[in-house]
């Protein structure tokens, strides 16, 4: 494989945001999650958890709730908004006023005719959806107090609303309060204190469960409006619930971190009178799990921590599938990072500033260097206006910087004189003038002429030039690459549409050949001359790849070739980086793989142990590495503490 | 080699009532509990033991309530047997099988055993269930059994079954396996075993909820899982609770399902609310990790067994109401056995940092001596101080004690222990620290019965030190302390063992190959004795008429010198682990080590022909052993047990079991003790005291004069062959005649009592006659007066505080005789055979007394 000098770097200090609402839409297999700052990703549950969409936020606008109403997507805030978003060119659709002052909750019926939102000031207002818009309908009796949490019951008829102190259920048609359940305080010095029904789930036997701030989780009989049933969970919160589709399950996610699950099963095994039972409690949090969705065959479930973990229930899948993994999301599926390759600068994307770093340098040989000149921060850019970056990239002579957000695509020129750094901002000219340089902003892909037939209206979300300048790449949510020839700004083709969306992708520098990686860990190398996969790609695809390559859970994002190798291919993913070179013969599919030093594909090696939690891989022009890591326990330290438990021995 | 078909080597008191799981009776009066080969039933409300039942030739391996029959228990045996016990009574069922190990009875009444069964020419454990026939007959064979699983667990808290017998689930390593015992369906629930946190999780025990279909599981890692939907192969569930930082023991589920109950290692019994698994109660401090948990079918009492061979009781899920103890059986056992001559108890390492007094009469702890006097931590790779050697002299009112801490260097501390008379327990009288600069390696006490003792100690430092007590000054106020005497060396070798000679004159101190033989009046080295090759193990002088002579073990050799003409008199090559001299006798066991098993000669040193040897004694080294002196000397006349006529060899095997001789006469008295057990009345566990005063109190309003004087033969008849332990008998006895005399004088009750004991110190042979004189002179008008006699004895009992105790222990001589007194009578209504055979005893005993006291029963028993 040869040696490589590799820069470590740990500097770019990403913080994920917290998660704090999640929507799941059961027909199309789509998670929506909201997180502290405004954006909303939407992740594809039918292809290996890829972030399939992402949102960008905006200064001012929180989410509290999520939900889904067919395919439409709906979240409100406390700024007392309630948003539809386009799906497609990743934008919000257009806001409505619900004119209750913070909005807490939002409830679709299963139906997805109607919305019901909880309101600060104590009341639930019905919406009607309308084509393209959503109609306000009627109000229900007022409550004294907050509607922190609403369930609508499976046949639309009912509602149920958990406020502070009570829970009440509505009668949809007539918009008055049928029952009134009363919920106990906490006991001891809480006694004073009320109790926030933080989250409500109505079920189809006229059982409500309700989650409060006092750790309860509590079977209610609606009809009767009687306690069935309380379990302690927890001497804190109870933030969230989720119910499975049959209504045999339930988790509750808590202000520890964990996640009970409870389950509706009989006492005696051939009896058929059911109880809610707590079984098992998943821990894969520290702080609060603010949002929690019960898939057919995982639970799903984000907190403060901003980990998005998806844990199989392990009787509902094959064991040693795919499923079967258990899945930590916790950075995007996408670069934040770009590498100026010949200047030896990096530039980090936040969502409201950009960064420019010099790489350090070492005179050094051997195992580990010592730097001898510091990495120095060049630039720091802060954005203008309320839209959150959504993406950036640094031309390879670092000479040229551009980002996007929602609203804009700024660009600017760097100019190093010795010490000084001079930032010019270009006006947007006519877009020829950017061949070697690439930006993928989704919605403002340039036009060529002609444009490619039936060209899907979803955005791109991944974009890539070749070296010379000739080729640009472009891949889109509907699994399309598309290629362009940007020398003669004509469309040149498509490649074949595969079933999983490509996570990762990069044309080689020399070889005119685009090599994709796709969320389901499949690799494929077209030639764009030919029009046609490779020999190596069709020797791939016929061998297969092998299990344990193909059972990781993390999407490859990142591709990238070596200059002095044409056979070498550097991935990345967020647990481990390998070097492929296609000269070597393929492993055999079932041979066993031992050591870190692992034959994966072909001849590669990977790096699991040496380099974690990584943001991206790159490769300079002087034939040294570039590794972004952000250590997980770095992020842990710059959240807020967690809610204190007793820990045994301390 | 002498044939000793008549002996057997037994279990015998000290053994373990923790192997399995206690029985708790119905009615919670009783709880049963095995006991090495015999099976003992106490009474949960006075700890006492009511009494043993004997027959099993093996261990004990299992014991379950009979669920159709509430007054019978099921036992099961190493000897392959079944027996069915009516707590009072025999054996109804007799099953011939290979190894039973444990047994276990559903709720429908099937029997369930876990043997060995082979399987691809392996031999494993399996569970195999058995169909009793319905017969009446006391031996029965049963020939069908089914195996319901292949491969089980030994323990048999690994084996639980379900809500009204329907499934049995059994726990193995990783695995839970579930058997429905009608649909004949099986289901199998596996842990993970790797990873980290699945590296401890093992299965450790499992439990049944009595009415909902859960099953409760332990596990290595402390958890508890609550399996539910079990019938189903993927849709199954659990929930886990976690408050044990350290394997969970035992689970058990209360009678009602409401709760269940938990330990561990940390000696807290673990109370969950069933479906409310978050809130459970503690009881905390329950003195030594928890192994079984049993709750009595009304849930009134739970009962935990400990490790240290415990039993509690608990009652109304939070009062501890009564400790029953065994021989604490530790780690292993650091200080030598010994004989406390005062109670006539064991003395050995107990809990750590104690010493127990465990009396093998009794076969009941008397007490706990706090020696380090240190809170104990309970954690492993924790150096703390232990109780490492232990010396006790010939009168009993000194025990010297050496503890010791090996953490970065030896700490040494010797502790002086003397008997309080009034407290009834030793006082630390000094604390010497680091009185060797190396360990010790033996202590001893000197044997002259003079007021003045002397304690040597010999340590590896290359010196031994003499201890005396010295007076101090009358003008202070301090009390006596020890002091060191002398410290002598030899050619600065390092010493490793000291023993006196039967008399005191002589001490004898080995460095290395050298026996050197000193004068404790003047500490001069009298003359060195030596017989190359080999470092000198083990040294012991002859008693009595071989006290000439003193014996040497080297790791080879035992050499044998004649102290007269200091020359070696003979010497054989063995490989002595112990050599023990028996102070009533001439007799000398050695115990040597033969390929991984001990054989043992006893032999006089005069004598070349050893009198007993066996060989394969046990497996491993014996390094612990005592004679323990008889309370009456036997009068075995075979030869190959004469040597256990006066004392009884007790020792101590690697895997610390308490094992001991039995001669075959012993042993039919002893089965012919068990086939006589009364029938416990209903009201109160029977014990002699209650016999004594409970049930006479109750009589209080009878003015039957007969019946009074019936009450008191009835209390001959019955005491002694149900409780061989003399102590109670005794007890009843000293205080009846207590009454007895009182009532001529009534008003100096305590005084008198007192009196008579030092009368008796004095005249013992003249105090028998005088009960028995004054029971059938007074035996007229004893009711009402009596009733007030006893409330007034009742009370200075009370006041006293076991005073009768304190008098046995001081005045010996009384306690023999009045002893002889009692136990003829026992063996002459019990076992008129051995009477026969040998009429010696009776030209010893008191005669006139055995004649009058028969009388006296058969005119009161119309």
């Amino acid at each position: 494989m040869g040696e490589f000098k590799v820069h470590r770097v740990r500097f770019f200090d990403y913080m994920p945001s917290a998660i704090s609402a999640m929507a799941f839409n059961v027909h199309t297999e789509r998670l929506a999650v909201a997180r502290a700052d405004g954006t909303v990703e939407i992740y594809n549950f039918a292809d290996n958890c890829f972030q399939e969409k992402v949102i960008p936020g905006k200064d001012g606008r929180t989410v509290e709730a999520l939900c889904w109403a067919g395919q439409r997507l709906f979240s409100t805030g406390l700024n007392g908004e309630i948003v539809e978003y386009d799906l497609e060119n990743l934008r919000s659709k257009y806001t409505v006023e619900a004119y209750g002052g913070p909005v807490w909750t939002i409830s679709s019926n299963s139906q997805g005719t109607q919305l019901a939102v909880g309101c600060e000031d104590g009341t639930v207002k019905i919406f009607e959806l309308v084509e393209d818009s959503i109609q306000f309908q009627s109000n229900f009796d007022r409550l004294k107090s907050r509607v922190l949490s609403l369930s609508w019951h499976p046949s639309g008829t009912q509602i149920a609303a958990g406020t502070m102190d009570m829970i009440r259920v509505f009668n949809v048609t007539t918009g008055h309060a049928t029952q009134r359940m009363m919920v106990d305080r906490a006991a001891g010095a809480n006694k004073k204190k009320e109790v926030a029904v933080w989250s409500v789930v109505f079920l189809s036997d006229n059982t409500v469960i309700s989650g409060d701030s006092a750790g309860k989780v509590q079977v209610w009989d609606s009809q009767m409006g009687t306690l069935i049933r309380t379990h302690l969970v927890t001497k804190w919160d109870v933030m969230a619930l989720a119910v499975s589709r049959d209504e045999s399950s339930l988790l509750a996610g808590t202000s520890e971190g964990s996640v009970v699950q409870f389950q509706f099963i009989s006492a005696r095994l051939d009896q058929p009178d059911k109880e809610w039972q707590r079984t098992r409690t998943l821990r894969s949090h520290s702080h609060d799990v603010r949002a929690l969705v019960h898939t057919d065959t995982a639970a799903v479930s984000g907190g403060n921590d901003a980990h998005l973990v998806v844990r199989p229930f392990m009787e509902k899948v094959v064991k040693g599938s795919k499923e079967s993994a258990p899945c930590k999301i916790t950075f995007p599926h996408r670069s934040l990072v770009s590498c100026g390759k010949k200047a030896g600068i990096l530039l980090f994307q936040f969502p409201e500033r950009l960064e420019v770093w010099r790489l350090g340098e070492s005179n050094e040989n051997g195992e580990e260097l010592s730097v001898t000149k510091k990495p120095e921060a060049l630039i720091h850019l802060k954005r203008k206006g309320d839209d959150h970056i959504c993406c950036s990239t640094l031309s390879p002579c670092g000479g040229w910087l551009a980002y996007a957000s929602a609203s804009s695509v700024r660009l600017f020129q760097l100019q190093y004189d010795n010490d000084s750094i001079a930032l010019t901002k270009v006006e947007m000219g006519p877009l020829h003038v950017l061949l070697w340089f690439v930006f993928f902003v989704p919605h403002y892909l340039p036009s060529p002429s002609p444009p490619p037939p039936e060209v899907s209206k979803q955005a791109v979300h991944l974009m890539s030039t070749s070296d010379d300048g000739q080729w640009l790449a472009t891949a889109n949510s509907d699994c399309e690459v598309h290629v362009y020839n940007l020398k003669k700004l004509k469309y040149h083709c498509t490649v074949p549409v595969y079933g999983s969306c490509p996570s990762a992708m990069a044309i080689h520098p020399t070889g005119s050949n685009v090599v994709m990686v796709h969320a389901d860990q499949k690799i494929f190398e077209y030639s764009l001359e030919q029009k046609e996969y490779t020999e190596w790609s069709r020797s791939l695809a016929k061998k297969g790849l092998h299990g344990s390559w193909l059972n990781r859970v993390a999407p490859v994002t990142h591709v990238s070739f070596s200059a002095s190798n044409p056979d070498y291919i550097i991935l990345h993913d967020m647990n481990m980086f390998c070097i492929i070179d296609k000269s070597l013969p393929l492993p055999e599919k079932d041979s066993d793989l031992v050591g870190a030093e692992t034959q994966l594909i072909s001849n590669s090696s990977v790096f699991p142990s040496v380099f974690k939690n990584l943001l991206c891989v790159g490769l300079m022009e002087d034939h040294s590495l570039v590794v972004v890591e952000r250590p997980l326990l770095d992020i842990a330290t710059r959240l807020p503490a967690p809610v204190r438990q007793k820990k045994f021995a301390t | 080699m002498v044939a000793h078909a008549d002996t057997r080597v037994v279990h015998r008191g000290g053994s373990k009532i923790n192997f399995r799981a206690p029985v708790i009776t119905q009615d919670s009066r009783f709880l049963i509990c095995v006991s090495g080969e015999c099976i003992k039933v106490f009474s949960t409300s006075t700890e006492e033991c009511i009494h043993h039942l004997q027959g099993h030739k093996e261990l004990v391996t299992g014991l379950v309530l009979n669920p159709s029959n509430h007054l019978q228990v099921f036992s099961c045996s190493e000897d392959g047997t079944i027996r069915l016990w009516d707590f009072t009574d025999g054996i109804l069922i007799r099953v011939t099988l290979l190894r039973i190990l444990s047994m276990h009875v559903s709720a429908k009444g099937d029997v369930f055993l876990v043997m060995p069964v082979k399987r691809n020419k392996k031999e494993k454990f399996g569970l195999v269930s058995l169909n009793l026939p319905p017969s009446v007959e006391q031996h029965v064979m049963v020939k069908g059994h089914t195996i319901v699983f292949q491969s089980v667990s030994t323990d048999p808290k690994c084996i639980a079954f379900g809500q009204g017998g329907e499934y049995v689930a059994s726990v193995k390593d990783n695995v839970l396996h579930v058997y429905f015992l009608n649909k004949k369906t099986f289901y199998r629930f596996a842990l993970g075993t790797s990873g980290e946190m699945a590296a401890r999780n093992a299965f450790t025990c499992v439990a049944c909820h009595p009415k909902d279909d859960c099953i409760a599981t332990g596990h290595g890692d402390g958890k508890i899982r609550l399996w539910r939907n079990f019938n189903q192969e993927k849709e199954y569930t659990f929930s886990t609770v976690h408050w044990h930082h350290s394997g969970v023991n035992a689970l058990c589920f209360t009678p009602e399902g409401t709760n269940l109950l938990s330990g561990g290692l940390e000696s807290v019994l673990v109370q969950w609310r069933y479906g409310q698994e978050g809130q459970k109660d503690f009881l905390p401090r329950l003195g030594s990790s928890i192994k079984e948990i049993v709750v009595s079918p009304d849930g009134s009492l739970f009962c935990t067994s400990h490790t240290d061979n415990k039993i509690t009781v608990i009652k109304n899920c939070t009062k501890v109401s009564a400790v029953i103890q065994g021989l604490v059986h530790g780690d292993g056992v650091k200080t030598a056995l010994m004989v406390d001559p005062r109670t006539k108890a064991l003395v050995l390492n107990g809990k750590p940092g104690h010493l127990q007094f465990y009396s093998l009469q009794r076969d009941q702890q008397l007490y706990n001596l706090d020696i380090v006097q240190q809170e104990y931590i309970n954690q492993s790779n924790l150096d703390q101080f232990e109780v490492v050697k232990a010396a006790l002299d010939s009168r009993g009112s000194w025990l010297a004690t050496v503890e010791q801490r090996s953490a970065k260097e030896v700490e040494i501390s010797l502790k002086l222990w003397a008997f309080d008379e009034h407290t009834q327990s030793f006082v630390l009288n000094t604390t010497i620290s680091a009185p060797h600069d190396g360990p010790i390696s033996e202590i001893c006490f000197s044997p002259s019965s003079q007021n003045s003792t002397t304690l040597v100690s010999v340590s590896l430092d290359g010196h031994f030190k003499a201890w005396q007590l010295t007076q101090p000054d009358p003008s202070d106020d301090e009390e006596a302390s020890w002091s060191c005497d002398f410290v002598g060396d030899y050619h600065s070798l390092e010493p490793k063992c000291c023993c006196f000679s039967a008399d005191g004159s002589l001490l004898a101190v080995s460095f290395k190959e050298v026996v050197t033989v000193w004068s404790p009046a003047s500490w001069d080295l009298l003359t060195t004795l030596s017989q190359p090759p080999g470092a000198i193990q083990d040294l012991c002088f002859g008693r009595l008429s071989c006290s000439k002579y003193l014996l040497g073990a080297t790791d080879k050799n035992l050499c044998c010198w004649n102290l007269l003409t200091c020359s070696l008199e003979w010497s054989t090559a063995l490989d002595v682990s112990l050599l023990l001299a028996d102070p009533l006798s001439e007799n000398v066991a050695a115990f040597c080590g033969a390929e991984k098993t001990t054989d043992l000669f006893v032999f006089r040193p005069s004598e070349p022909r050893p009198h007993f040897s066996q060989q394969a004694l046990c497996t491993g080294r014996v390094t612990r052993a005592v004679f323990a002196p008889r309370d009456e000397p036997l009068d075995g006349c075979e030869e190959s047990s004469q040597w256990l006529n006066r004392s009884q060899l007790y020792f101590l095997t690697h895997n610390m079991e308490l094992l001991t001789f039995l001669t075959k006469p012993e042993e039919e008295r002893l089965m012919a003790l068990s086939k006589q057990v009364p029938t416990i009345d209903d009201s109160v566990a029977m014990t002699p005291f209650y016999l004594l005063l409970g049930k006479h109190r109750k009589r209080v309003p009878c003015n039957d004069e007969a019946d009074d004087s019936r009450l008191w033969g009835e209390s001959w008849n019955f005491g002694v062959p149900n409780l061989a332990p003399g102590n109670h008998v005794m007890s009843s006895c000293v205080s009846s005649m207590c009454l007895l005399r009182d009532e001529e004088q009534p008003t100096e009750v305590e005084m008198e009592s007192e009196k008579e004991e030092e009368d008796s110190e004095e005249e013992g042979a003249s105090v028998p006659p005088r009960p028995e004189h004054e029971s059938s002179d007074t035996g007229a008008k004893l009711g009402p007066v009596l009733t007030k006699a006893e409330h007034r004895e009742l009370r200075g009992v009370k006041k006293l505080d076991y005073s009768w105790i304190r008098g046995l222990v001081t005045s010996n001589p009384v306690v023999n005789t009045t002893k002889q007194m009692v136990k003829t009578p026992k063996q002459r209504v019990k076992t008129p055979k051995p009477m026969a055979k040998t009429p010696k005893p009776m030209v010893k005993t008191p005669k006139p007394m055995v004649k009058t006291t028969k009388p006296m029963v058969e005119t009161t028993n119309p």
